[in-house]
């Protein structure tokens, strides 16, 4: 890889003559796509800034009590249409900051998909993959053909995304699955940044072991350094993690065979930006005559969208990189404002029955997934939403996976559901107590959910200042495991840990007999004795379900004390008390 | 031991408790690398008195740099998110502020060491407190559900990292292996605010009561003894300062020492 990394750079530089004819692009066009690659370089820069700053490392200079992150790190998602239009369809509102989107769709009105080919961090991902990728295939010849328009596989994104609009249609952002920001924040967060922490974990014990103060001192300092920048200062698990990086290694895979074939096949935000750019004032012109069919302009094509002579270019399918026209030795290709359409395709070319057929597909797929046992009957105890979390209905019209709320978490709390809420829940946030409780007064994961699945909620209304706290659940005791229970052995960790006040775990002291661990005389029984323990109790209406009972438990591969999903604030009818319980409201 | 009160500003309070002892020379070389260990267990407040007071820790570490200590680091291995309880302690900025280092209990500073106690064998162990020359411990004294009370012994808690949730099935013993293990240069109780009850972590402020007092000692059996009569015990009702009396670690009877009021 490094190899070709170098003669790829080596070609760049060395300026090789062009061929045919050899006219050299226009300045602006090499300005333009210059100025593309430091735009893709910056955009991912700045996207993995936010992700790396999607947690909380406090600060010395901060005085507050209150802690907040430490800017617009869920932008991305803000800047999203396909969210903002998912989110639109489903809950018929727009939930504050997508309101930014209109400025991404305005610039696809303007330029086409250049979100696509200048901003997109994840496209940027694929745009690179693709390049350094297919060393030794795709070359020549076998490059051009796959970078030539193939409609059937490149529908399949409109598809898709239609899909997924009939579906959040039908009270579901169950798109987020395939948003190229949220995989990008879901596999990068919840995988590619634990995985490199738990490497670089590994070779600082490697460093500690060597016994010498020097090197374990760099090494301290080294990761020092990575936890106040790139990650925390704990090692994070996720929840199933493996699948979401192997999907991303898989798709990321498939750049050696098609280049950047998630862009062209896959990506529904691509496809909805696809729909609008066939009224962009900025395009391509192209002069057929000219054409030599040197096919210098597909070996570079980015978006699959037939730049070359002969052929009309499709505009839904361009990322607008601009390579095609700094490759085109024969001045056959222009970009321009108001360019002339006779030799462009604007809309997509899909079938309309299929188009009905996706949509409907998408609409029906959610009902189908909601008479399963998930939500009304059988619903999981292991569904523990975020504080803030809006009604479990609402909250999956909501929840676009983009795994903010899993990634900002200071506790490593909040998990990818696996299939614990059916198949739709596919990836939205569960609070798993045992890997991390939920910090009492942490506000975050409201602070940084971008279409108000989790509310942002003030630290008052989370502790219950003045008002009943909000609650996610409710601990319970398993006695038979549970040491002052069972074992006739103090602990209370639990009621330690408890943060509420009063607290919700309570105990009652206790002398409870316990036998003896040695035998009598003469191999008699052991004797009995005496010993005091502190007997733990939950009390319902106090409990927050925080999970911090849970986490510390000493009954290590089983806790003798559990949260479930019960008494939470967010439902009226997943509740055990009488006086929790109102048949008013829904 | 020295009993600092009648004033209500905590620096001034833990200033007069040390130089009552004969100031900080007394216990910190030129050169010296100084670790001050407060209580940042919890992310709670100063109000909710379940962490040590900021300005308390800030004053100990300024008086260590003018006793010519080399570098100060202020540490603790927290109970709760470490970086909350850091910040929201309002530790961080007090102690940052008159030029602490502020080490975050990140995992690669827990290393695996033997600690020869009764209960307590083979640990992983907060490596800044073992790498320092002097260790000044500036607990809090504040109520406990299960030790009763706690103060400069059990804030020897924060020397280890692994699954210290078991200790509790032996807290007795397990605080006096740690306090065999780690004997401080000096102990800096702070009771300006102190958790009446519903300790270790609190949470309502109205569980906690103004005391304005700062007790400075170099016996830190003798500092939990006298300590522990603020929230009305007395050393006999706690096992642990009992075992720590016993091994010799100090006296329980801190009435027998010369005790200093000023």
């Amino acid at each position: 890889m490094v190899a070709a990394v170098r003669t790829r750079l080596a070609k760049v530089f060395a300026g090789s003559k062009r061929p045919g004819s050899g006219i050299p692009a226009r300045n602006v066009i090499r300005v333009l796509v210059w100025a593309r690659r430091f735009a893709q370089v910056g955009f991912l820069a700045i996207f993995l800034y936010f992700l790396f700053e999607t947690g909380f490392r406090g600060s010395f200079a901060a005085e507050g009590e209150r802690i907040r992150v430490s800017g617009p790190v869920e932008a991305f998602l803000l800047a999203d249409p396909f969210v903002g239009a998912m989110t639109l369809l489903s809950t018929h509102t727009v939930y504050r900051g997508i309101a930014w989107s209109v400025a991404v769709v305005g610039l696809t009105l303007l330029f086409g998909r250049v979100f696509c080919g200048w901003i997109c961090p994840f496209g940027t991902l694929h745009h690179f993959f693709g390049w350094i990728f297919p060393s030794r295939y795709l070359k020549g010849g076998r490059r051009v053909e796959q970078n030539k328009t193939h409609p059937v596989r490149q529908r399949v994104k409109y598809y898709l995304m239609i899909a997924f609009l009939g579906a959040a249609a039908t009270g579901s952002a169950i798109g987020g699955l395939l948003d190229p920001i949220c995989v990008a924040i879901r596999a990068i967060g919840l995988g590619v940044i634990p995985a490199t922490q738990y490497v670089a974990g590994r070779a600082n014990d490697a460093a500690a072991a060597t016994g010498i103060q020097a090197v374990q001192q760099t090494g301290d300092k080294a990761q020092d350094f990575l936890a106040s920048t790139v990650w925390q200062s704990k090692q994070f698990y996720f929840h199933q993690t493996w699948f979401i990086v192997t999907l991303l290694v898989a798709i990321l895979f498939l750049n050696r065979f098609v280049p950047r074939f998630w862009c062209r096949v896959l990506c529904p935000l691509g496809a909805f930006l696809g729909v609008i750019a066939k009224y962009a004032l900025f395009g391509m012109e192209k002069d057929h005559a000219k054409c030599t069919d040197c096919n210098l302009c597909l070996v570079h094509c980015q978006g699959a969208d037939s730049p070359q002579g002969g052929v009309k270019w499709r505009q839904d399918e361009c990322h607008m990189c601009m390579n095609c026209e700094s490759a085109c030795p024969e001045d056959v290709i222009k970009f321009r404002f108001l360019p002339g359409r006779t030799s462009t395709i604007g809309v997509p070319d899909l079938a309309r029955r299929t188009v009905v057929a996706s949509a409907a597909a998408g609409a029906v797929a959610i009902p189908a997934t909601r008479i399963a046992d998930v939500i009304d009957a059988n619903y999981d105890h292991r569904v523990i939403r975020p504080p803030g979390s809006v009604e479990e209905r609402e909250f999956l019209e909501r929840c676009i996976r983009c795994a903010e709320c899993m990634k900002v978490c200071p506790n490593n709390a909040l998990h990818p559901a696996w299939f614990e809420s059916g198949i739709e829940g596919l990836w939205t946030p569960i609070l798993i107590a045992r890997i991390g409780y939920c910090e009492h007064s942490c506000v975050l994961c409201g602070e940084v959910c971008p279409t108000g699945a989790i509310q942002k909620i003030t630290e008052e209304q989370k502790l219950g200042i003045n008002q009943k706290p909000i609650s996610i659940g409710t601990a319970f005791f398993d006695q038979g495991r549970c040491l002052p229970w069972s074992m006739g052995t103090p602990c209370i960790v639990c009621e330690e840990f408890c943060p509420t006040s009063p607290k919700a775990i309570w105990a009652e002291e206790l002398e409870v007999p316990k036998r003896s661990a040695t035998p009598g005389e003469n191999g008699a029984e052991p004797p009995m004795e005496a010993v005091k323990v502190k007997r733990p109790h939950v009390d319902p209406a106090l409990c927050i379900g925080c999970g911090a009972c849970e986490k510390v438990c000493p009954i290590q591969d089983k806790p003798a004390v559990y949260v479930t999903s019960v008494g939470e604030t967010r439902s009226k009818t997943n509740v055990i008390l009488l006086e929790n319980t109102s048949y008013t409201q829904s | 031991m020295a009993i600092a009160k009648n004033d209500t500003d905590p620096a001034r309070l833990t200033q007069k408790a040390i130089d009552a002892l004969g100031g900080m020379r007394r216990f910190v070389s030129r050169g010296d690398v100084v670790v001050v260990k407060p209580n940042i267990g919890w992310d709670r407040t100063p109000a909710h008195a379940a962490n040590t007071n900021p300005i308390v820790v800030a004053e100990v570490v300024r008086q260590a740099y003018d006793a010519g200590a080399k570098h100060v680091v202020v540490t603790d291995a927290s109970c709760n998110e470490p970086n909350r309880c850091f910040q929201r302690s309002g530790i961080w900025k007090a102690a940052y502020d008159v030029g602490a280092e502020i080490i975050i209990p990140g995992e690669h500073r827990f290393r695996s060491m033997r600690l020869k106690g009764e209960v307590l064998d083979e640990w992983p162990v907060f490596t800044p407190l073992v790498n320092a020359d002097k260790v000044i411990n500036v607990p809090v004294a504040k109520h406990h559900n299960l030790a009763v009370f706690t103060a400069a012994m059990k804030n020897w808690y924060g020397l280890l990292g692994g699954r210290r949730n078991r200790l509790h099935q032996k807290i007795d013993v397990s605080i006096a292996d740690l306090a065999t293990f780690l004997q401080p240069t000096l102990t800096v109780v702070d009771a300006v605010r102190v958790l009446m009850r519903n300790g270790p972590q609190g949470g309502n402020i109205a569980d906690a009561k103004d005391l304005f007092t700062v007790v400075a000692s170099t016996d830190q059996v003798a500092a939990d003894a006298l300590t522990c009569t603020f929230i009305g015990k007395t050393a006999d009702e706690i096992p642990y300062i009992k075992m720590g009396h016993e091994r010799g670690l100090g006296t329980m009877r801190w009435q027998d020492l010369s005790v200093v009021e000023v």
